[in-house]
């Protein structure tokens, strides 16, 4: 490690952020430099360059990346083929027998790799881990001579029951690799020894898919950085909110398809929690989206898999993010039965809102903020001159104010009524739907428009406060440098209670342990502490939905315990209690799968580096005063200089605190007091 | 009634929907069965407290629901009314397939809700129970003449009365299912999701108003009379026919006849079923509101965005002609009622398809293909592994047809075959795209597939089969060509056979190491043949969906050409 300064750099579709964090001195500073496309390594290196100068500096340089989930939305994967169990080849194809839409039956599916480099090979395991029959290594070897002739640049192995027991798919791959002339052969019992085949193979094929694209991308960024003469650790943020080595991530870049919003949640957690708030709902209002995620007692949720479009499924924890289509973007229109709706069609970024001038003539949220004097239309965010509010006005009264009878200013307030009901519905799905009481919870908007509508999700689903922090712009590169680094395991155990091999799952426990450890052990980052975790998927049998369940287990000098059948049982029964309020009588208790996560704290600085200064007036912080519409009429509304505001300050609302990267908003009945970390709490005024 | 400005409708349109959605989601979360659980075979919703119409449905239950559960409201307004007597915490429960419709295998709870010692509205809860007694365990019975045969019949009893719940009820209940700690689990579900309704409604009441919640319930049910209006209006006038068979009632090898008249006024539609075949014997018949709910489904299918409530069927009228197999009095068997109505969506589709073809994708696999194989292990444990299975889906002016996917009536996923193959005594030989078994067109049919299952337990397994489409093929739509035909086989010692009634079949002996074998259909082709571009022909033969063969007859030779 040969500096004190530690880098963070979000990559989005517009703007990529350089946050710069220097330990030694807890100086911190930030940049947004033009996205280059399409290799993004363009903007990361010129965004570095611009903030660090010197890479010889730096300790640590930390990415969160959506090159992997671009490639896997715009299909621009790699050619790659699979080899698979006879009689098996389209599991890939036949998904799970679902639809991309419950109402309509059309559309298709396409899978990314087509059905004739999909080849088969005589193989069988059997669900207890019985071969059947032994794997026909010819029959491997000459479907991978094929699968090369046809150009494909990775191989996924995948058999049936291979999680159960890999031993076909090992020596398949072994094969393999003695003949393929890179390193992307990977099996599926490798990436996740989980059972459900579709899940498995989808996960596999997907991590082989983006492995060429995405290792060569980290490739051009570490060559970029060794050349710059970067000599300290270079890491990648996985969707579960930890970090990991570039190896992993060129081996396993399915691991990376949340990499950017995890990251944010991360730094939502770590700020809200140095504010004193343990419970947080996230919200990032894009352009197309408002993406959510709660964070319990400092904890953020992880979700097993998700969906990154129709059949595109990836298995691996990750940051639990509720999406709903409402964001800046999203075009207000009414229908034939007289119904205002916003999106999920958007304008997105470009052509952008009405206001913009690019073309679209259709409102959308964004316009209604900049007619009611919400966005300063002289000094908008980005790189435009000004802003076309009258442009903005008579659409938001030829789709919205004339099909209602309303006027322009009614109907731009019911766009924004409207719009806030639906991050409204969002923020409930994650929070009251889930058991969680949203007066404990304080909201943080992050991302460039989110501190626009948070009065409104106080109001609308009763949250305690919102917390706006110092640089909202940035939360995910600064989620970057605080991450800690996280190993996730996972194994299928399948047995009951009673029958559970207690030596068997505790090497298995052992093994995950050191295997993680290990992975800490040989990054060259310095962690404050270790922690393993064990959790098993367990359920009644008869019970497809399984519960998490977490298992108290002592590791003492790198020797893990394992629990006993008993303890087994008894954390079933508290976590189901937990989960459903009561047991079920005369249950069996199964245990599905062993989850294992090793986490490598790293060291945390201290946010108040950020905070602005604690001598000076809100007064000197006032730039002016402008009208303001809030509830059916005009205010006089004080508009403040956020980065000026001192420690202390306590604004009165109607108010509009504005700074480069957004525009807060303090509505009537609300406050907004400056923190000692430089953050904007927004309250109720009594 | 109070009126009610746009803003606040549209705000309460979306809370309203997330409560019905939330209280799907408690059932799948707790449930446990997998029907429930997995398929999502379940629906809940508000409805009228005068009429039992469809305030506001969830999301993600089965679509057939939709229609159907306002018939289940109703018969308990009915039967309260008759009982002179309705509680604020009453609950009632029932699975009488004739006045409620869909199965006996559904068990609907229906529970008043009332606002300042007022009834406001009804909240109500479906689910498909795993066994509800009847001679087949899970109760697809192919061969029932009653319905007694097929479950246990109950008819609207209050299981909670003012508050208390009535363990006699419950009693009766669980002495009548084979699994009586799944049925338990389920209607815990099910009273977990109707408490939690009122929680959510309370609320929304308490913020709004019981007043401008009525006003906002009431406009909802108008607005999606306008919207079904004006896409009505949109459409030509005119009188369009379609018609198909059933292959048999599983009794006898009779074809069924499934016809429709659709007509289109102005405004207006009417939908006919006169020359459809009478009741039956075996159990394809339907009760008359599942005929109603099932025109419902179709029609949200032809119009996707129009909102889930009864005011899309204002304009819409259904004539079910009297003594017909869609209106099946008590107790005429009902068991196979999806058979059915996946017929009538079809036939209803192929007479949309003549007057708005863009708007009508063409027919899909059209069975559900309820496979159960059941056996002892060699310890005499008893194992019965069932389940549904998928096929293609139809061509529209948009793309070709789906691949293997659910049926039109479901949103329902299929196991995968590891956790099938954990749980039971068998394996998978083959799970794939079945070749050559989409209809033919410019935008052809999805793929059905083949499922070939291995008895692996030495003591050998029966097999029950209850299917459609063994006879008459889906078809297509706008000139597009049908798909292949389903087809079930069976091993034996002396080779392989098909069943006599070629869909439908119980007790079919299987000795451990043989297999059953099924190639569902795929869907209908959309436009003609003629119009598909040879590149994608030459696609389809590329990757095997078409053999080289079948690519010629349907297509004619122009692919070769443009073949690598």
């Amino acid at each position: 490690m040969s500096g004190s300064r530690m880098i963070g750099v979000d990559v989005g579709g517009t703007f990529t952020d350089v946050f710069m964090l220097d330990e030694a001195t807890g100086d911190a500073r930030v940049t947004k430099v033009a996205t280059t496309r399409p290799d993004q390594s363009g903007g990361f290196l010129a965004g570095i360059d611009e903030l660090a100068g010197d890479a010889a500096d730096l300790s640590v340089v930390v990415h969160g990346t959506t090159t992997g989930t671009n490639a896997l939305l715009e299909r621009k994967g790699a050619r790659i083929g699979v080899i698979t169990t006879q009689g098996l080849r389209d599991v890939l194809e036949m998904r799970r027998r679902d639809r991309p839409r419950t109402w309509g039956l059309r559309g298709d599916f396409v899978p990314v790799v087509p059905r004739e480099l999909r080849l088969e090979v005589p193989e069988r395991t059997l669900a207890d881990g019985t071969v059947r029959q032994a794997v026909d290594l010819a029959a491997v070897r000459a479907a991978g001579r094929e699968l090369l002739d046809a150009g494909c640049a990775a191989v996924a192995v995948l058999f049936a029951n291979a999680y159960a027991n890999p031993e076909n798919e090992t020596r398949a791959v072994e094969v393999l690799r003695a003949i393929w002339p890179n390193p992307h052969v990977s099996a599926s019992s490798e990436i996740l020894p989980e059972i459900r085949e579709f899940e498995r193979f989808s996960t596999t094929t997907l991590n082989a898919y983006l492995q060429p694209e995405v290792s060569g991308y980290i490739q051009r960024l570490e060559d970029g950085l060794t050349r710059d003469g970067f000599g300290g650790e270079f890491m990648i943020v996985q969707s579960n909110g930890g970090v990991m080595d570039v190896d992993m991530a060129s081996r396993l870049p399915i691991r990376t398809t949340l990499s950017g919003p995890a990251a944010g949640v991360i730094a939502a957690g770590y700020i809200a929690q140095s504010a004193g708030f343990d419970d947080v709902i996230t919200g990032d209002v894009g352009g197309t989206s408002f993406d959510v995620a709660l964070i319990s007692g400092g904890q953020s949720m992880l979700a097993a898999q998700t969906s990154l479009d129709f059949g595109m499924v990836v298995r691996s924890p990750m940051i639990e993010i509720a999406t709903i289509g409402a964001g800046g973007g999203s075009i207000a229109w009414v229908d034939k039965g007289g119904l205002l709706n916003i999106g999920p069609e958007s304008a997105g970024s470009n052509p952008g809102p009405v206001a913009y001038g690019r073309g679209n003539d259709r409102p959308t949220v964004t316009d209604a903020n900049v007619v009611l004097g919400r966005i300063d239309a002289r000094s908008p965010i980005g790189a435009l001159e000004r802003l076309d509010v009258d442009a903005a006005a008579r659409a938001i009264e030829a789709h919205v104010g004339t099909p209602l009878g309303l006027g322009m200013l009614e109907a731009a307030e019911a766009i924004l009524r409207v719009a806030n009901a639906r991050m409204a519905g969002a923020i409930r799905l994650v929070s009251i739907e889930r058991g969680f009481n949203p007066r404990r919870f304080t909201f943080m908007p992050f991302g460039g428009g989110g501190a626009l509508h948070a009065g409104a999700m106080l109001a609308d689903v009763g949250l305690g406060r919102a917390l706006v922090p110092r640089y909202p712009g940035v939360t995910s590169a600064m989620g970057c440098v605080i991450a800690d680094m996280r190993q996730d395991f996972v194994q299928t155990v399948n047995a009951l209670v009673d029958a559970v091999d207690e030596a068997a799952l505790g090497a298995l426990m052992q093994r995950h342990h050191d295997d993680g450890m290990a992975v800490l052990d040989a990054s060259g980052t310095r962690f404050d502490r270790r922690v393993a975790r064990f959790e098993l998927d367990m359920a009644y049998i008869g019970q497809t939905h399984t519960v998490a369940v977490p298992l108290p287990v002592t590791v003492e000098d790198g020797i893990v315990t394992p629990p006993t059948r008993a303890g087994i049982a008894e954390a079933f029964d508290a976590a189901y209690r937990g989960t459903y309020g009561r047991l079920l009588d005369k249950g069996v208790r199964r245990v599905m799968n062993l989850r294992s996560a090793v986490i490598g704290e790293r060291p945390k600085f201290d946010l108040k580096s950020l905070a602005p200064a604690t001598a000076g007036s809100a007064e000197d912080a006032r730039q002016a005063t402008r009208q303001v519409y809030f509830d059916g009429q005009w205010h006089d509304t004080a508009i403040y200089a956020r980065l000026d505001l001192p420690v202390g300050a306590v604004i009165d609302g109607p108010a509009i605190l504005e700074q480069p990267d957004t525009t807060i908003l303090i509505e009537p009945e609300l406050k907004g007091t400056v923190d000692a970390f430089g953050n904007v709490i927004i309250e109720a005024r009594t | 009634m109070t009126e009610i400005d746009p803003i606040t409708l549209a705000v309460l349109t979306g809370r309203m929907e997330q409560i019905a959605d939330e209280m799907d989601a408690t059932l799948f979360r707790s449930a446990f069965n997998p029907i429930i659980a997995e398929a999502h075979d379940a629906s809940h919703g508000l409805y009228h407290a005068e009429t039992g119409d469809t305030l506001v449905q969830g999301k993600s239950g089965l679509p057939i629901f939709v229609g159907v559960m306002a018939f289940a409201v109703k018969a308990v307004i009915e039967k309260a009314a008759e009982r002179g007597e309705l509680n604020d915490g009453d609950v009632w429960i029932f699975n009488d397939a004739h006045i409620g419709g869909t199965h006996l295998s559904d068990m609907r709870l229906v529970r008043p809700y009332f606002r300042d010692g007022k009834l406001f509205c009804y909240l109500a809860s479906v689910g498909h129970w795993h066994d509800v007694g009847g001679n087949v365990p899970g109760n697809y019975n192919p061969a029932a003449t009653e319905a007694f045969q097929e479950a246990f019949v109950l008819p609207p009893v209050r299981l909670v009365r003012a508050g208390e719940v009535q363990p006699d009820i419950i009693d009766i209940i669980m002495r009548n299912t084979r699994l009586p700690q799944s049925a338990t689990g389920d209607l815990n579900g099910q009273m977990n999701a109707l408490d939690l309704g009122v929680r959510r409604l309370d609320s929304v009441l308490d913020e709004y108003g019981a007043e401008t919640v009525a006003a906002a319930l009431d406009a909802m049910g108008r607005r999606a009379e306008t919207l079904m209006r004006a896409e009505l209006s949109a459409l030509p006038d005119g009188r369009w026919e379609a018609g198909d068979f059933l292959d048999n009632d599983g009794i006898t090898d009779t074809p069924l006849p499934i016809r429709v008249a659709l007509e289109i006024k102005g405004d207006r539609m009417v939908l006919d079923f006169e020359g459809t075949a009478p009741v039956t014997q075996g159990p394809v018949n339907i009760a008359l509101p599942t005929a109603v709910a099932t025109a419902y489904v179709a029609i949200k299918h032809i119009f996707p965005s129009l909102p889930a409530n009864a005011g899309v069927m204002r304009p819409i009228e259904v004539r079910i002609p009297e003594g017909s197999l869609l209106a099946a009095e008590f107790p005429k068997p009902t068991g196979g009622y999806t058979e059915t109505i996946l017929r009538m969506i079809d036939v209803i589709f192929a007479a949309a398809a003549q007057a708005a073809p863009e708007r009508v994708v063409a027919n899909a696999y059209g069975t559900i293909n309820a496979l159960s194989i059941a056996g002892r292990r060699s310890d005499g444990s008893p194992w019965v592994m069932f389940s549904f299975y998928g096929g293609g889906h139809g061509g529209s002016s948009d793309s070709d047809g789906l691949n293997h996917g659910n049926a039109p009536i479901s949103t329902a996923t299929i196991p995968p075959l590891e956790i099938l193959e954990a749980a039971y005594p068998v394996m998978f030989r083959q799970w794939a795209l079945r070749p050559d078994s989409a209809g033919a067109g410019r935008h052809r049919g999805g793929l059905g597939a083949i499922y070939e299952i291995e008895v692996l337990e030495e003591n050998g397994a029966e097999a029950f089969l209850f299917g459609e489409r063994g006879r008459f093929a889906p078809k297509g739509v706008a000139g597009g060509g049908d798909a292949a035909l389903n087809v079930f086989s069976f091993e034996q010692a002396d080779g392989w056979h098909h069943p006599p009634l070629a869909s439908k079949m119980r007790g079919i002996r299987l000795d451990g190491g043989h297999s059953v074998r099924l190639e569902t259909p795929g869907g209908g082709g959309y436009g003609p043949a003629s119009e598909r571009p040879p590149e994608a022909v030459a696609r389809d033969v590329a990757a095997g969906y078409l053999s080289a063969e079948a690519a010629t007859a349907s297509y004619g030779a122009g692919w070769k050409e443009v073949a690598r």
